[in-house]
């Protein structure tokens, strides 16, 4: 197991997810590609950790501050989505974009 | 001192926390004057055949059927017998947590599996219900973890040689115990399989499918007691036994205890164990927590 | 070698899983495919001697997405699956900047020259985090819960139709009064 490896499965997540938030239409499968990118983060910091500077913490906070926001990005996504759907009946991202006009 | 054990002891735990379940199963039974009933219950679900619904989704079903069995397992996995544990994972009181985490998954897929109306309700139910009772025993969990000074559960069941931290911190203990039936499904927590949505999670449920789901809860009873006893009891702790054999007997207490409540209490709705559990289990807990911790700290 | 091994294993299920997310009809399969690429995640911390981390990455994801399932069942046209349908824009595009953006972390990852690992990893990494987040990175954790708080707040004050002593249509009649089926017990019995 190398830093290598480690960072071209944190690529490959991000990816994914990066696809999954640019292509999808629901807000709550675009929530999910975001996840899934902070899920590459995850194992990048983890590796960072690993293989550069076990000896001081850095890599471990990062890994503990991104599970924090994954859970303050779906605890505020869902309550927007709650809010437009109860306003507008709105659960997709063009469906809101179009309430500009 | 708690030390691992080797591979192999998978087996015998296994095989333990099966039995402790049976026994549980049977004292329920012998309740309603029926001790034989678990025996029957079983023979009779074996030869029952499996349901099938319309556009079930298979896949998801059989996780969630096997869950709670496969959930209760892995929890016990981390339980110490005496001076053994299994795995002797150093974060072993976060697995258990994590564990049980799993189980809101396992149980809401067991409940949307079949596609149907009352199973999914008790998904739900059981969702709900969670969320009242997971805050609450998070810091339960953590009360015992910061008097012992580790996340390990065999370093904490050593750290109560004196006096058992069921004693002096009551409330986490109570709050632990409520969270294990509750997680279970049990008696005032039976909601998400209660009788008005026609059995909940297990309407659809029958033959090897509806004995896997019934074993599971009467080994999540099990596990959980056998959690107490170690993060609360004094694990192994006693006079003239050896300490697997005071580790067994403190168990099936608990598990006896839990067992006996179940029809004498009233159910809990989910929105009303919401309020008991954010307005009055998590502050009292949290209390419970902060003396713990200006004891560890004065004590030094 | 077993740890290579593993490795892969976890790797694939990881990214295997994180394809389905997008590729199944069924939301409950979609979440949950998520939350294995979240274990296989957690896994793989395990594997680099991060015990607490992740079990904690298993303890919180799972968590999150069996939430989430009940959003996504909530807000999705066709929760079930049973209807396949296209529910993308711009699939193209996206499959072509995702690409590139793989291939361009993927050649940093290959080819930057990474330093050399400095010091060794502490016998408890779980201590050392507690003792980094209670020490030197102390600001870090007290930032975290005002956001967590703030986020409670926000998230509440967003989402709920209810005023603050307002709690619903199952509770009109204050706390206290309810009906006389609540007195029963809600037992299977088998």
């Amino acid at each position: 197991m190398t830093l290598e490896l480690l960072l071209l499965l944190a690529a490959a997540l991000f990816a994914v997810g990066l696809f999954g938030a640019l292509s999808q239409q629901s807000v709550v499968m675009v929530m999910m590609g975001l996840e899934l990118m902070l899920n590459g983060v995850i194992v990048a910091g983890a590796a960072f950790w690993y293989f550069l500077a076990p000896a001081n913490a850095d890599g471990q906070v990062l890994v503990l501050l991104v599970i924090a926001a994954m859970t303050v990005e779906m605890a505020m996504g869902f309550a927007v989505v709650t809010l437009l759907f109860r306003a507008k009946d709105v659960d997709t991202t063009d469906m809101a974009a179009e309430l500009k006009r | 001192m708690v030390t691992g054990a080797p591979a192999w002891a998978v087996f015998p735990a296994g095989a333990a926390l099966l039995g402790t379940a049976l026994v549980g199963a049977v004292l329920d039974g012998a309740l309603d004057r029926r001790w034989d009933r678990p025996l029957a219950e079983v023979v009779r679900l074996l030869r029952q055949r499996g349901r099938r619904t319309v556009a079930a989704d298979q896949l998801l079903w059989r996780v969630g059927t096997a869950g709670p069995l496969v959930v209760a397992l892995l929890m016990a996995v981390v339980v110490p017998v005496g001076g053994t544990v299994v795995a002797d994972l150093p974060v072993g009181i976060v697995w258990f947590n994590a564990m049980d985490v799993v189980l809101w998954a396992v149980v809401w897929l067991a409940g949307w599996g079949p596609n149907s109306v009352h199973p999914l309700v008790g998904g739900y139910r059981f969702l709900a219900q969670a969320l009242s009772y997971e805050l609450p025993l998070m810091f339960a969990l953590t009360a015992p973890a910061v008097a012992a000074q580790s996340l390990r559960v065999g370093e904490v069941a050593v750290a109560q040689r004196g006096l058992w931290y069921a004693v002096w911190m009551p409330v986490a203990f109570v709050v632990f115990v409520g969270s294990v039936a509750a997680f279970s499904m049990w008696g005032p927590f039976g909601y998400p399989v209660g009788r008005d949505a026609a059995g909940g999670v297990l309407a659809e449920a029958a033959g090897v499918d509806r004995l896997l789901l019934l074993a599971g809860r009467y080994a999540l009873l099990a596990a959980g007691s056998g959690m107490a006893v170690a993060l609360f009891l004094g694990g192994g702790a006693g006079p003239w036994l050896p300490g697997w054999a005071w580790t067994v007997v403190k168990t099936l207490v608990v598990l006896a205890a839990l067992i006996v409540v179940r029809g004498r209490l009233p159910a809990v709705h989910p929105e009303r164990l919401a309020r008991i559990g954010w307005l009055v289990a998590l502050p009292a807990v949290l209390a419970q927590v902060l003396v713990v911790s200006v004891v560890v700290v004065v004590r030094g | 070698m077993v740890q290579l091994a593993l490795f892969c294993l976890f790797a694939v299920v990881a990214v295997a899983s994180g394809v389905a997310v997008f590729r199944v009809d069924s939301m409950a399969r979609a979440t949950y495919a998520l939350a294995l690429s979240f274990v296989a995640v957690g896994a793989v911390l395990l594997l680099l001697d991060l015990a607490y981390l992740g079990v904690v990455t298993v303890l919180m994801m799972v968590m999150e997405m069996a939430i989430m399932a009940v959003f996504m069942i909530m807000f999705m046209m066709n929760p079930g699956g049973l209807m396949p349908m296209s529910m993308l824009h711009n699939k193209r595009g996206a499959l072509a900047l995702s690409a590139v953006v793989f291939l361009a972390l993927g050649a940093g990852a290959l080819l930057l020259p990474w330093p050399k690992r400095r010091g060794t990893a502490p016998a408890d990494p779980t201590q050392a985090v507690g003792e980094a987040l209670m020490g030197p990175k102390m600001l870090v954790m007290m930032g975290i819960g005002a956001v967590l708080f703030t986020t409670i707040v926000a998230a509440l004050v967003l989402a709920s139709a209810h005023g603050r002593y307002d709690h619903g249509p199952y509770d009109r009649g204050g706390s206290g009064a309810r009906q006389p089926q609540d007195r029963t017990t809600a037992e299977d019995g088998t």
